[in-house]
Order: structure tokens, then sequence, then C-alpha cells
């Protein structure tokens, strides 16, 4: 044995000089592998393609059945007066019913554009004859009914009409009528304007709390299920040996967040890159650009707190059976938002408990970029909860390092929650 | 000088005392078997010997020093559960793990593919892991091991569920390693390849190490025994002190010598020579056509070491019982 001595420590010397490896090294090289291994299979790559084909199909079916705020083609015939259809286009706009105009060049023509459905209403002139005196100057076409929003245009203008009529008949001026009654109006103070909700802010307020949750519990189950691969394939004892528990716990969390945003970006831009070019969201108040922003940065945290939550939970199981009934509790703590959401929020955008919650960092990254949508957030109230949520991540990051060391070399049964706090 | 110092670890799992003050040297170069029934305490020894679990007392020093998390990277680790990522491809699982261990990329693909040829793994390189057979696994998990180059090897049951052919490769890479200054220890259930492997061999019961030395240590004996196919009868014996017999069938005499003096018999010279005293007394006597001494296997010397317990608890639990 003595003799071996020096030839072992000749090479000892001799061999491969190994830099210090900084816990940053092994960290990066445990995420990699997780980008390069997910990416890389084909499960992932099919629904990366399925959610993008989703999201686009969906914005294109919101423009071709007529865009998210609906915009109404109306025909009128040329032998309809000039005056008509100003008239007609006055009204609309006044009740905030949009409208294009356009002239077929019959009535046949105005008829066939109706029934392909690229007109929702064709104006001709009044039948003559037996029209009652006071009777609007035009009637309209549809295919099967008019929009209630139309006829309440064509009603308002035919009733000024009469009214026209009857106060000539009167001998009085409809113009003076007119003009008195246009300033006869009551004057409202809102102590609290309600801002105006459009039906996209409600649709892009559904689709954000959707895709949120879809990111944040794909991501997070994600790295539940690679945590007990690593323990339930006992390939965590040879990794345990090289790095600390908590770099590869570290490494795991980044490595699929990665994934999960990549799958994510590409989702929701080709959604906005869809809803830009169809021009389905140019009328909506939603601030589209500092929303998307601010939707990152909250899939970031909301990543970071459910992912480190979901690490710990599984990291005290032995089987992929057993991940969905340890995590449970976590996944009720997105499900509470994301109800929340659905049955009130988006009804009631300024509720005060929506407001609270969104302070909340479970909650927050679900609550906010919905309320951000309805624009009913102050400009401070989103980084005050970002720097809430982030002020928090610390806590829970030594946390559920401390659970995850404790838990993830014990393989067998269920380890209890206080088990693993202790032993680590 | 010492490369691994392993003093009084004790490790108990609540009331179960896993480990109780088991210390072990190994040598630079040395290839030590670390024998014992299930549940005695081995992988618990090695584990707390990785890091991944950590004693209750007791120190591990490398090269005089305590071992540290640096230290540790330079152990090559086979763990009894065997593990590697089974959707993983054998070369890029192989790589992954040299790049951990701190070699770079370059050197990673090398040491991999080096390996995975020495082990007849390097058919399989692009294959994932869940496609080879248990023993190809078991090939690509030692390799995982030695992929970094280590400066020690820690095996827990590197042979079990090896083919006779995997077993010679594994037996000739270990000795191979050893030869260039690797210290190997190494736990099996297959006592016959430890003693024809290990320079020493340590064995271990309930937690306690309750031998260990080079086998000719462990086979030493204040009583040694010789089997002599020759001369009938015993009156031959007559005219040697301290010699008796044990057992007589046909030609065929097994005798034993203890030390009556007190001073000699016990050094192997001392032994050669009351051996070669039995043969003359004997050659005397009559013709003899074999004579031997006869040394327990590493088999018996480990039934011996490990029923002397396992009888007295038998007996205590009968007298409980009674």
């Amino acid at each position: 044995m003595s003799l071996t001595t020096p030839t072992v420590q000749a090479a000892a010397a001799a061999g491969p000089a190994l830099p210090a490896q900084s816990a940053w090294s092994s960290i990066g090289l445990i995420a990699r592998r997780e980008i390069s291994t997910r990416t890389r299979a084909k499960s992932w790559r099919v629904t990366t393609l399925i959610m993008v084909a989703v999201v686009v199909a969906g914005v294109l079916i919101a423009h071709f059945a007529g865009g998210l705020t609906q915009s109404f083609a109306v025909g009128f015939t040329p032998d309809v007066p000039a005056a008509t259809v100003n008239a007609i286009e006055a009204t609309a706009k006044a009740a905030s019913v949009s409208m294009t105009a356009s002239t077929p060049a019959s009535q046949d023509a105005g008829q066939a554009l109706l029934t392909s459905g690229d007109l929702d209403a064709l104006v001709i002139p009044q039948t003559a004859g037996d029209a009652p005196s006071g009777a609007p100057s035009f009637e309209v076409v549809v295919k099967q009914t008019l929009d209630p929003s139309l006829q309440a245009t064509f009603t308002a203008l035919a009733q000024q009409d009469a009214l026209d009529a009857q106060v000539t008949g009167l001998g009085g001026d409809p113009g003076t009528v007119a003009a008195a009654i246009h300033e006869a109006n009551v004057q409202v103070t809102a102590l609290e304007p309600e801002p105006t909700i459009d039906t996209s802010q409600i649709v892009v307020g559904l689709a954000t709390v959707i895709v949120m949750y879809i990111a944040l519990m794909m991501g997070s189950q994600f790295v539940a299920q690679g945590v007990v691969e690593e323990k339930s394939s006992r390939v965590v004892e040879i990794l345990l040996a090289t790095v600390r528990p908590t770099y590869l716990m570290a490494g795991k969390v980044l490595g699929i967040g990665v994934v999960v945003l990549i799958q994510m970006v590409a989702t929701v831009g080709a959604a906005a890159l869809a809803a830009h070019c169809t021009g389905v969201l140019d009328a909506s108040a939603i601030h589209l650009g500092s929303m998307l922003v601010w939707s990152v940065a909250w899939f970031l945290v909301g990543f970071t707190i459910f992912a480190l939550m979901l690490a710990a939970l599984a990291s005290l199981v032995s089987r992929q059976e057993e991940v969905g009934s340890v995590t449970m509790p976590a996944l009720m703590l997105a499900m509470l938002p994301y109800m929340y959401t659905v049955t009130v929020l988006l009804h009631e955008p300024q509720a005060q408990l929506g407001k609270v919650m969104s302070f909340v960092p479970f909650f927050a990254p679900f609550l906010m970029p919905v309320r951000a949508a309805f624009n009913v957030v102050a400009p401070w109230e989103q980084p005050v909860a970002l720097v809430i949520a982030v002020a928090f991540l610390p806590v829970l990051a030594w946390l559920a390092g401390r659970i995850y060391a404790g838990a993830v070399l014990r393989t067998g049964a269920r380890i209890r929650l206080k088990d693993a706090l202790r032993s680590a | 000088m010492a490369v691994l110092d392993v003093a009084g670890l004790t490790k108990a799992y609540g009331d179960l005392r896993a480990l109780d003050g088991v210390s072990f040297r190994l040598e630079a170069g040395e290839l030590f078997g670390f024998v014992g029934s299930n549940g005695a305490g081995k992988t618990t020894t090695m584990r707390i010997i990785l890091g991944v679990l950590t004693a209750d007392a007791g120190t591990v020093t490398w090269d005089g020093a305590p071992i540290d998390f640096a230290g540790r990277r330079r152990i090559g680790y086979m763990p009894e559960e065997r593990g590697l990522y089974p959707k993983m491809r054998v070369g890029e699982q192989l790589e992954y793990l040299a790049r951990l261990h701190g070699l770079d990329a370059s050197a990673a693909v090398t040491a991999s593919k080096r390996w995975a040829e020495t082990l007849g793994i390097d058919a399989r390189y692009a294959d994932e892991v869940q496609q080879l057979s248990l023993g190809n696994q078991q090939r690509v998990q030692l390799a995982a091991a030695l992929v970094h180059s280590p400066d020690l090897l820690v095996l827990d049951e590197p042979f079990s569920g090896l083919d006779p052919v995997a077993v010679d490769v594994m037996s000739g890479v270990l000795q191979e390693r050893a030869a260039a200054g690797v210290p190997v220890i190494f736990s099996s259930h297959q006592l016959d390849l430890v003693e024809r492997l290990c320079d020493r061999v340590g064995i271990i019961r309930d937690g306690k190490m309750v031998a260990q030395g080079t086998i000719a240590d462990l086979r030493h004996t204040d009583t040694p025994q010789w089997m002599i196919d020759g001369p009938t009868g015993d009156g031959w014996l007559s005219s040697l002190p301290g010699v008796r017999l044990i057992s007589q069938q046909g030609a065929r005499t097994v005798v034993e010598y203890s030390n009556t003096d007190g001073n000699s018999g016990s050094s192997t010279s001392g032994e050669a020579a009351i051996g070669q005293t039995i043969l003359r007394a004997a050659l005397a006597a009559g013709p003899v056509t074999e004579f031997a001494p006869l040394r327990p296997s590493l088999t018996e010397i480990y039934r011996h070491e490990v029923s002397t317990t396992e009888e007295s608890a038998a007996h205590q639990g009968n007298g409980d019982a009674r």
C-alpha cells in the first residue's frame, strides 16, 4: 500500500484541474437540462402549437363575428335621400352605435348582400302611397331580424320624424323644439364614476385569468412531476452527491419557468399579433401593451410562488400517483382567485374584495392582470402589489428549500411536513 | 497515509441505532470490501461519506481534513438504489453528470464516450436509458460514477444483478481504478467476489464494525487447523504438544493446534513452522498424499461474525418468551 501512495499523490496533483464551480453554474446546468429535455419532447411542442392555434382561432372568430365592439354594416339604396342617410348616421352616432354605411347599386343588389351576410340592414325609400302622415321617409329590409341597437336607432329617427311632423302641423318650428329638448338634461354628478366597460374588456379579462391559470398550474405541475421523477428514479441521490438540494430545486424551477414562459410568450404573442392584425381590439379601452408587460411580471412572480410550493410539497411523496393529493392545498390557492374572477370580478371589476385580494401574493398574479384589463387599478397598485409579492419570495424560498432538503432523499411512504422541516 | 478516514460514525433513526461508532480507514489504491447483512448499516455509512446523510456523531476526513462539499464532488458514487433519468439518452446523461461534477463541455463528452466504450455500452450511447436491459443500465450507472475521474469510489452493491461477464467487466474496472491509486470501497453480498478482489474487508453488524482487516488477517486464528490425508489413527499425534484431533474420516485427519505456553503460534511464521512439524510427524507415521492448512473462507468468517449475535439474540428472545 505504501508503495502506491506517492503515485496517487502525483496522479491527484496532475489530474484534471477542476474549476471552482459556483452555485450559479450548477443551477445553470440543471436549468439547461430541464429546458432542453422538455422543449424537445413532442408532447410539449404539440401542446404549444395547439395553444397558439386556439387563441389565434379565438381572435379570428371574434373578428369575423363582427368584432368585439359590434359594428353594423348598413346599406342605402341610391334613391334614399342624402338627408335621410345623414340623419340615420347622426342618430346612430348619438346612440353610440357603430355603423358603416355603403351604397349598393340597387335594391336587388342590396338584398343579395343581406342574404350573403355582408349587410346587417338595407335602408330603402318609403314605399309611396299608403304611408300615413308623419311616417318616416324610409323602410328597412333585413335578412331575419334587426339587431335591437339598430332597431332603436331607426325607431328614434322615426319618432323624431313623427314629432317633427306633429310640431309642424301645430304651427311650431321642429328645430326650436329639438333644440329645447336637447338642452333639457338632468345634471347627474357621480361620486364614484364607474368606468365604461366594453365587451372586449370582459373577454380579455377572462382570457387573461384562464391563460394565467393554465400557465401557472401547468408550470408548477411540471415542477412537481420533475421532483417526483427524480425521487422515484432515485437519480436524486447521485445528483445530491454533487449539488446542494437548494441548487437542484432552484435549477429545476428556473428551467421549467423558462420553458413555460416560452410557451406563454408564443401563445399570448400570437393572440396579440392576431388582435393587432385584425384590429379586433382597436376600439377597446384596454392598454394592451402595458397589460402584457405587467402580465409577464405577474407570471414570473406567480410561477415562482407556485413552483416553489409544489416542489416542496411534491418532495414529500415518492410516486407520481401521489402528486395530486399532496399538492392539492396549493392548487386550491390558485383555484380560489380563478373562481372569484370568473364568478364575481368579471361582472363587478371594482369589487372591494377583489381589490384587497389582489394585494395578497398568492392571488395577485391572477387578480391584478384582470383588474388591469378593466382599467380599475390606480397607477400605484400594481407596483406596490409586486413589491409585496417579491418581498414574500425569499421567505417562501427558504421554507420550500428546507422542506425539500429534508424530504427529497427519503423515499417510501409520504413524509409529514413537520418531519421534513425537522430533519432539514 | 490514509486517504479516507471514517471515525466513530453514529446515526439513529428514531429509536433505531443504524450506526454505532463505525470506523475504518481506506488507503490509496486499496480495494475495501464492505460486507454485512441487510440493514446492518452499509448504505447508511456510504450515504454519510457522500454527504447525502448527516451523521449524529463522528467524522469523515479526506487526506487529513474533514471532507467538504468540494471534496465530495471528487467521489464517484453508485447508490444502492440505482438512479438515472429513464427518458434521458445514455450519452447525454453521462455528459450531464460529468458537467455537474465540474468538467467542461468537451471534457465531459470525451470522458463519457471513453467510459461508455470501456464498459461496452458505446453502441447504446444515443438510446434512452429506459430502453436498455437492467444489466446495461447498471453499466451506465457505473460509468456515471466514473465519468469525472473520481479520487475515491464509493459503490453500493455494484455487483448485484450482473451476469458473470458483466461481473468480470466490473471487477476489471475496479481493479484497474485501484491500481491507478484510487481507493475503492464497495459493498457486496457476494463474499467469494469480495474475497477475490479486496485487499481489506470490513464486516458490519447492527451498526458496528465487528471485524476488519486483510483477508489473511481475518483468516488468522489462534487455533489453526490442518487437513492430513495419510496415516490413520491418532497415535502419531501424541508426540506433538498442543495438537489435538478434531475429526477423522478414513485417511483424512483434521487436527488443531492451540497455543498452550502462550508465547508462540500467533504469528504466521510460527504457524507455518507448526504446520511443518505436524507434517513431519505424519510422514514419520506413514505416507501422506495431501496436506493443507484449513483456512476459513470469508463466508465462514462472515457467518461466524454475524451468527454470534444472531444466536445470542435468539437465545435472549427465547428466554423472554419463556
